[in-house]
């Protein structure tokens, strides 16, 4: 146990040791890949918490957006400082989230799932229609950078920092929650809602907490994307993005906590990979994606108890 | 004063009458047996009890409560439990963490003091009862695995074990007996008898005519959603409605 605990400190240390040092080794574009990349992280593992409850919502990106929004509006809008403007992102995010658990929750899978897509074009359509305070579809550009110090937040790598410090001190809080009693009880409302119910459990209430968690937490990852890009726009949390989170955590699994986190670093970096072949880019993309489900249905966070099962074996010969 | 009364229970789903006026009283301490042939109604009082199904009409009282038309996790936080037909466990999860999961209302914490320790006192307790709960129901030596991968017998027993870990004063056990051979049984007979002298009240709804006969202490008897017959298991079982109705050739 405690030596499976070291070995996991250890792989985290070097990970993050890693990150530290690879963007000085990289061009310009591929370090605004990792920026992304990273943001992307925080996206799937604050989506796990929703799907922890057994419920695959929909709304997730617009959830994103509305973080982004909150932030751009607050900072360009009122001088409130980039510092103050993210966790408020997170805040209003939640918000939002509280207010849809009303009639979100009264639904349940399939229903829920539309219902929850309804909800967030519903949000994104207000985006677009309304020019004030929104931008309409060219959205708000000229979002302040973050401001520290002489440190240059336009520059990839002191960005690149910043939001990976952000994202570890939120992936850390989101594995605390798992593990938590929390935790417990969102699996056992997932797995067995009636028997959670007889023990006490009011299961409304718990479906509501991770979806609102889960949403402040893609509030933030919102706010850190557009104070880098300098721009938000409704596109960016279409469904066409929410599709490619649903990917990462299907490829990456949803069994563990670094399931998805594994789905969504693995395939940018092919995508990001198969950009050289250009016209070819979404073939590729899709056969990768068939290739997966077909030989790892149960996902990418299966490959590293098959390789240490391969492994032990190979050592008991 | 009964621990639990039902009174004059109806309960219609569209033009079908799953229950027909059903009064039942039962007394604290007891097993209460509900009997019946298959439709006549035993299920949909246990859902009605515990809060899955509210009745068309009637009420249910808990300890002079009347808690008719509440919810269920509402219902467990008073006390009263309900385990389910076939074997609903956290299939996935270990032994341990389905009794820890039963432990809810006792261990049920915020974000804040999940996220910073605060109930580190809070869960160590409710890891002890668990502990705690399985020596009792006889599984300490499966806390590790997984629910699952049990065999029938225990697995009965783990749904026993979740219910009990919340504190209940009153479990409704759905069919505890099914699908097991005589040895299961007299285990989990046994079970059941050490759960009752913990001075928790029991009902349970039950085929198998020798474990009612030999466990319970009174008997109520469903017929077509009506209450046909309630007493002893002697005197059910001399019941000549009962006989021609349900029992026939079957105890002799």
């Amino acid at each position: 146990m405690l030596n499976n605990k070291l070995y996991t400190v250890i792989g985290i240390g070097l990970i993050l040791a890693f990150l530290v040092i690879l963007p000085h080794f990289l061009r310009y574009h591929h370090q605004d890949f990792m920026i992304f990349l990273v943001i992307n992280v925080l996206v799937v593992a604050s989506y796990r918490l929703v799907t922890l409850t057994g419920e695959w919502s929909l709304i997730h990106a617009v959830m994103m957006g509305v973080g982004a929004y909150t932030s751009a509006l607050l900072t360009k809008n009122f001088d409130v400082s980039f510092w103050l403007g993210l966790p408020l992102a997170g805040v209003v995010s939640g918000l939002v989230a509280a207010a849809l658990c009303y009639p979100l929750f009264r639904m349940t899978q399939f229903y829920f799932l539309i219902g929850s897509f309804a909800a967030g074009e519903a949000i994104r359509l207000t985006w677009i229609h309304f020019i004030r305070p929104f931008g309409g579809s060219s959205g708000i550009s000229g979002i302040p950078s973050p401001e520290l110090l002489d440190i240059d937040f336009l520059e990839p790598i002191p960005y690149f920092y910043l939001t990976l410090i952000i994202v570890v001190v939120c992936l850390l809080i989101l594995y605390r929650i798992e593990k938590s009693r929390i935790g417990l009880t969102l699996h056992a409302v997932h797995w067995q809602a009636s028997l959670a119910e007889s023990v006490g459990v009011n299961t409304w209430n718990y479906r509501s907490l991770a979806f609102i968690i889960g949403s402040l937490f893609v509030g933030i990852a919102g706010a850190l994307k557009v104070h880098y890009i300098g721009t938000v726009t409704p596109n960016q949390f279409d469904i066409g993005f929410m599709v490619f989170i649903l990917i990462w955590v299907i490829v990456g699994g949803y069994r563990t906590f670094y399931g998805a986190i594994l789905g969504a670093v693995v395939l940018s970096i092919l995508d990001d990979i198969f950009r050289e072949f250009a016209e070819l880019r979404p073939a590729l993309y899709g056969a990768v994606l068939i290739i997966f489900i077909l030989y790892l249905p149960t996902g990418l966070e299966y490959l590293p108890q098959k390789l240490r099962k391969v492994f032990q074996r190979g050592i008991s010969v | 004063m009964p621990i639990l009364e039902v009174r004059n229970l109806t309960t219609r789903f569209g033009g079908l009458t799953a229950l027909d006026n059903v009064s039942i009283s039962i007394e604290q301490g007891e097993i209460h047996g509900l009997i019946g042939p298959n439709g006549a109604g035993k299920s949909t009082i246990f859902k009605n009890i515990a809060g899955f199904v509210h009745p068309t009409s009637g009420e249910v009282l808990f300890e002079g409560q009347n808690i008719t038309g509440h919810k269920p996790n509402w219902i467990a936080n008073l006390g009263v439990v309900r385990t389910f037909q076939e074997t609903v466990l956290f299939q996935e999860l270990s032994v341990f963490d389905n009794v820890l999961i039963g432990i809810h209302n006792e261990a049920r914490t915020n974000v804040f003091a999940a996220l910073f320790g605060l109930d580190r006192a809070k869960q160590n307790q409710a890891k002890l009862k668990a502990e705690e709960v399985l020596n009792f129901m006889g599984l300490s030596e499966r806390a590790e695995q997984i629910a699952g991968e049990l065999p029938l017998g225990s697995k009965r027993a783990l749904a026993i074990a979740i219910s009990l870990a919340s504190n209940p004063r009153l479990i409704l056990l759905d069919e505890p007996f099914a699908g097991m051979n005589s040895e299961e049984s007299s285990h989990v007979m046994e079970l059941i008898r050490k759960v009752r002298d913990s001075d928790v009240t029991i009902i349970l709804v039950e085929h198998n005519m020798k474990v009612v006969m030999g466990l319970c202490d009174r008997l109520s008897v469903l017929n077509f959603g009506a209450l046909l017959a309630q007493g002893t298991p002697q005197e059910v079982r001399n019941n000549p409605e009962v006989i021609s109705a349900y029992l026939g050739g079957e105890t002799q």
